[in-house]
């Protein structure tokens, strides 16, 4: 079994904090996306699970036992660098030979994984070049292989698409789930690209500051951020974010007041706490209708073909991003539209403005 | 623990570099009667402070300080200036046979003092510069060295920065001076730290140049004069070598930086 | 920048004129700021060098006052099969063989142990390049004083030579040698830090995890990685090796150079010069210093470079 357990873990370079006490637990043959922005700690999460860094508070514990002091070495975790770390002065097949070499492995025993590894890769080929003859994708292929090859307990991956060019990045993305998906092999994987994190990961843990802000699948993830960070983060153009507050509504209902308009409450957020809110609306769950609840001024419109971005804004100057179908009205720069918003209760998220963290189910 | 250990291997290796050293400090501060002591005394009891006072007047340290500054002082104005018109021409300028003279100034660094120095101190002669200032220093006025370190840093300076100047109006000279020696300076300093630890700690040439016991040896000649056999200069001559050691130490402290930027120079790509 | 003259009707247009004017000052310019450095190239450096093929040729008689005449190539064989000459010969090369290998050695161990992001590890760097500063004059009056048999530190070791260190016959040249590799070791070190500076950490990471100990992460990554910068500190610390003077000179001196088989051959050289007043002689032995210290410069550069992996 080869869980990977992270309990109050928390991380310091002399004064900063890197991680701050860190509790995750991911499965067995799970994929877990650690995904945030430079500097959010992730990498040196991964690091910490590889050994590379030490561990200031907390344990780490690969496969029920905890590793802090054991050597990167003996802790049977292969990782994927950024930049690919290939020694350049060996050949491909020696290259992905390395790690076996250490453990006494007879010779034959060692070409034939590394025959083994290398046409799951497709570098068949290759084996005889160095790294500087190959290209990029072919280098991250080579990474991989080693990585494989040793069949370790865990796989950590540190943003290992980053290098390649869009379109190799998409092929690559599927190949990596399928490899995982068939080696069955618990895989730390950081990334800073939420497209990835999205299409990849079994579980999203999203990260700033050193602070795990949640873990949950990426449909849970996507429907139900856990606060205002993770609201924006995720969803590209991002969620709205308008500050506002709770008010009384016709009916008895409630209402949350935001400059531009006043939005009334579904049942199940109406017994949130009363007092400052953030309210969030996906742009997709909007559209230009002059029956609207809101109202917002057009400063500019993106037409991106299958999709047009009308940006807007608020009287107090809060930005309000509506996502239009192509075929529908393409209002002006400088026009004043109302806004609807989808009936659905699941389109309107709120969040308590001072501690940021949802209000509601 | 491994911590531990790797504090260990290195004090164990700065023990070892540094033994000789403090040994020296230690013996340079030991009246004559410590001496032979067995084993050699950690610490001088009663530090005899007068030995360096007396390496500097009877020990003629300071002429020898003096004659070392001026001959460092030329041979170090002399190879940056060189340096730095010629390493300009090779990177600013067109005019034929630039690759060529390039190459040759190149090729002086091939070409070992044994070689050349047995007609140098022929041509000091004829030109009456035995045993003189110039003699010491002239020989060194130009380094392939340095060329090539300051070519390189004046590479580095945009094109677009010199034909901005020209059409502000700058001829070469006032760029020369007014950018391209200012953004070279973290090189020249390199090349002038270079320079002077190199001239400074010159043995051969000063040697020879100078012939025997001169009023113009410089420091490191002065310490073989100083290196007697009798006990009781042994403490002086050691001040000496303190004295000569140190300055360069604190020297090193500064500028170290811009020092194994120079020596590094051809090593890492 | 050039706009093509056509010549229309013939005949070079005022750009043409003022475009050449232009050219040929940026030429002198040129010559004139190359002057100084080409003049003392030219009378230092290159001169000496071909006059020194001509001082070969000349013999200068050992009495004091005679002129030198002219014997063609008669000198060079005599010279070179002289005792003195051979056996300065194998001297040298015994003490670069002491002196080339340890020096790369201890300066890369040093370097490895340095290159770690330890507290006040800056401290033990600086220790560790500061022999650099130390010029051969210094180091040749703090060794020479360790090694005297009274006062020197090998008495409390219990290493009592006799005849002393210094004096010694066997031991004159090994002591020159230890001189040597203490003063050269700044500079190896620094050379050393230098190139694994250049050795991705990263690397060195993926072999850890890989599984290699500390050993054979030195052996398989960081020595084949530091090739280049081993090769650069091996040529540097032979041609050094190969110049050394000033510890003979101060430390064994010419009366006994010879018979403590310490008489390095730039040692000699000198003397020949200097003492026996035999230019002619002097320039034969300095010839064949120059062709071996370039010679093995280009074996090297030839052998070795074809094994030297850099990391692109």
């Amino acid at each position: 079994m080869a869980e990977v357990s992270f309990a109050g873990v928390t991380k310091r370079f002399g004064d900063s904090v890197a991680v701050d006490g860190l509790t995750l637990d991911i499965g067995d043959g799970e994929l877990l996306v650690l995904l945030g922005s430079s500097g959010c700690g992730k990498t040196t999460a991964l690091r910490l699970v590889a050994g590379l860094e030490e561990v200031s508070e907390g344990t780490i514990s690969i496969g029920g036992r905890v590793v802090n002091e054991i050597d990167p070495k003996d802790r049977d975790v292969a990782m994927v660098f950024q930049s690919y770390a290939l020694y350049p002065h060996l050949s491909v097949a020696r290259n992905i030979e390395f790690p076996l070499r250490q453990r006494g492995m007879a010779k034959e025993e060692r070409t034939a994984k590394v025959k083994e590894a290398a046409v799951t890769l497709g570098l068949d080929a290759l084996l005889d070049r160095k790294p500087s003859q190959l290209s990029g994708g072919q280098r991250q292929r080579v990474a991989l292989a080693r990585a494989i090859v040793r069949d370790p307990q865990v796989f950590l991956m540190d943003e290992p698409l980053s290098n390649l060019d869009a379109a190799l990045r998409v092929q690559t993305r599927a190949d990596i789930v399928a490899l995982q998906s068939r080696l069955s092999t618990t895989t730390l994987y950081v990334t800073h690209d939420q497209v990835e994190a999205m299409t990849m990961g079994d579980r999203i843990a999203v990260m700033s500051q050193g602070v795990l802000q949640q873990v949950a699948a990426p449909e849970d993830l996507y429907a139900r951020p856990a606060n205002t960070f993770v609201a924006g983060f995720l969803g590209s153009p991002g969620m709205n974010l308008l500050p506002g507050r709770i008010g009384r509504g016709v009916d008895d209902g409630f209402t949350v007041e935001v400059s531009g308009g006043s939005v009334p409450l579904p049942p199940a957020l109406r017994t949130a706490a009363a007092g400052l809110v953030v309210l969030g609306l996906r742009p997709e769950s909007l559209r230009i209708d002059p029956l609207g609840p809101l109202r917002a001024g057009v400063t500019i419109v993106e037409l991106l073909g299958a999709e047009t971005h009308v940006i807007c804004t608020t009287p107090d100057g809060s930005r309000l991003i509506v996502r239009q179908p192509p075929q529908a009205a393409k209002p002006a720069p400088g026009d004043q539209v109302g806004i609807a918003i989808d009936p659905d209760p699941a389109a309107l998220h709120l969040f308590d403005a001072a501690s940021t963290q949802r209000l509601g189910p | 623990m491994r911590r531990a250990g790797s504090y260990a291997a290195l004090t164990i290796g700065a023990v070892v570099v540094l033994a000789p050293i403090y040994f020296t400090i230690v013996n340079s501060l030991l009246p004559p009667s410590q001496l032979a002591h067995q084993p050699p005394p950690l610490f001088p009891s009663s530090p005899q402070w007068h030995d360096y006072s007396l390496a500097w007047t009877s020990g003629h340290l300071a002429r020898y300080m003096a004659t070392s500054a001026v001959m460092t002082i030329s041979i170090v104005v002399g190879q940056l200036v060189t340096s730095v018109f010629a390493a300009y021409a090779f990177a600013f300028l067109r005019f034929p046979f630039k690759r060529t003279l390039f190459l040759l100034c190149l090729a002086t660094l091939m070409i070992p003092f044994e070689v050349t120095f047995i007609t140098n101190l022929d041509t000091l002669t004829s030109l009456g510069w035995f045993n003189s200032y110039e003699g010491l220093a002239v020989p060194f006025l130009a380094t392939g060295f340095g060329i090539f370190l300051l070519r390189q840093a004046f590479l580095q300076i945009p094109k677009d920065l010199l034909e901005a100047a020209r059409l502000d109006g700058y001829g070469h000279w006032r760029f020369m001076l007014r950018v391209a020696v200012p953004l070279a300076r973290p090189s020249l300093a390199a090349l002038g730290v270079f320079s002077f630890l190199a001239a400074w700690n010159q043995y051969l040439w000063p040697l020879v140049a100078t012939g025997g016991t001169s009023p113009l040896d410089t420091v490191q000649i002065g310490l073989k004069q100083l290196v007697g056999t009798s006990a009781q200069n042994i403490p002086i001559a050691l001040a000496g070598a303190v004295i000569a050691f140190v300055p360069l130490v604190i020297l090193l402290l500064i500028f170290q930086k811009q020092l194994v930027r120079s020596l590094t120079a051809g090593a890492v790509k | 920048m050039t706009v093509a003259s056509v010549g229309v009707g013939g005949g070079a247009t005022s750009r043409d004129t003022a475009r050449r004017s232009r050219r040929l000052r940026e030429m002198g310019l040129a010559y004139l700021l190359l002057a100084p450095a080409l003049l003392a190239f030219g009378v230092f450096t290159f001169y000496p060098f071909l006059r020194n093929f001509k001082l070969m040729l000349y013999e200068t008689p050992p009495v004091p006052g005679l002129p030198a005449h002219y014997v063609g190539l008669h000198q060079i064989v005599p010279t070179l099969t002289s005792t003195q000459f051979t056996q300065s010969l194998v001297t040298t090369l015994i003490f670069v063989v002491l002196v080339v290998p340890l020096s790369l050695v201890l300066g890369l161990l040093l370097a490895v142990a340095a290159h770690r992001r330890l507290k006040g590890i800056a401290i033990y760097r600086m220790i560790f390049s500061s022999t650099v500063v130390s010029s051969v004059a210094v180091a040749s009056v703090v060794f020479g004083t360790l090694l005297n048999p009274v006062v020197g530190l090998l008495p409390w070791l219990g290493i009592n030579p006799s005849p002393p260190a210094l004096e010694n016959s066997t031991w004159a040249l090994p002591a020159v040698a230890v001189i040597t590799i203490w003063q050269f070791l700044g500079l190896s070190f620094i050379i050393m830090s230098a190139g694994l500076q250049s050795v991705p950490d990263e690397l060195l990471e993926a072999a850890q995890i890989d599984g290699a100990g500390a050993w054979t992460r030195f052996w398989r990554m960081t020595v084949p990685l530091l090739s280049p910068t081993i090769f650069f500190a091996l040529v540097v610390s032979t041609i050094y090796a190969f110049q050394s003077f000033g510890a003979v000179d101060i430390l064994i001196g010419y009366q006994n150079a010879a018979n403590l088989h310490a008489n390095v051959l730039i040692y000699e050289i000198v003397n020949t010069l200097q003492m026996e007043n035999n230019p002619g002689a002097a320039a034969i032995m300095a010839t064949v210093l120059f062709l071996i210290t370039l010679g093995l410069t280009l074996l090297q550069m030839r052998f070795l470079e074809r094994r030297v992996h850099y990391a692109n």
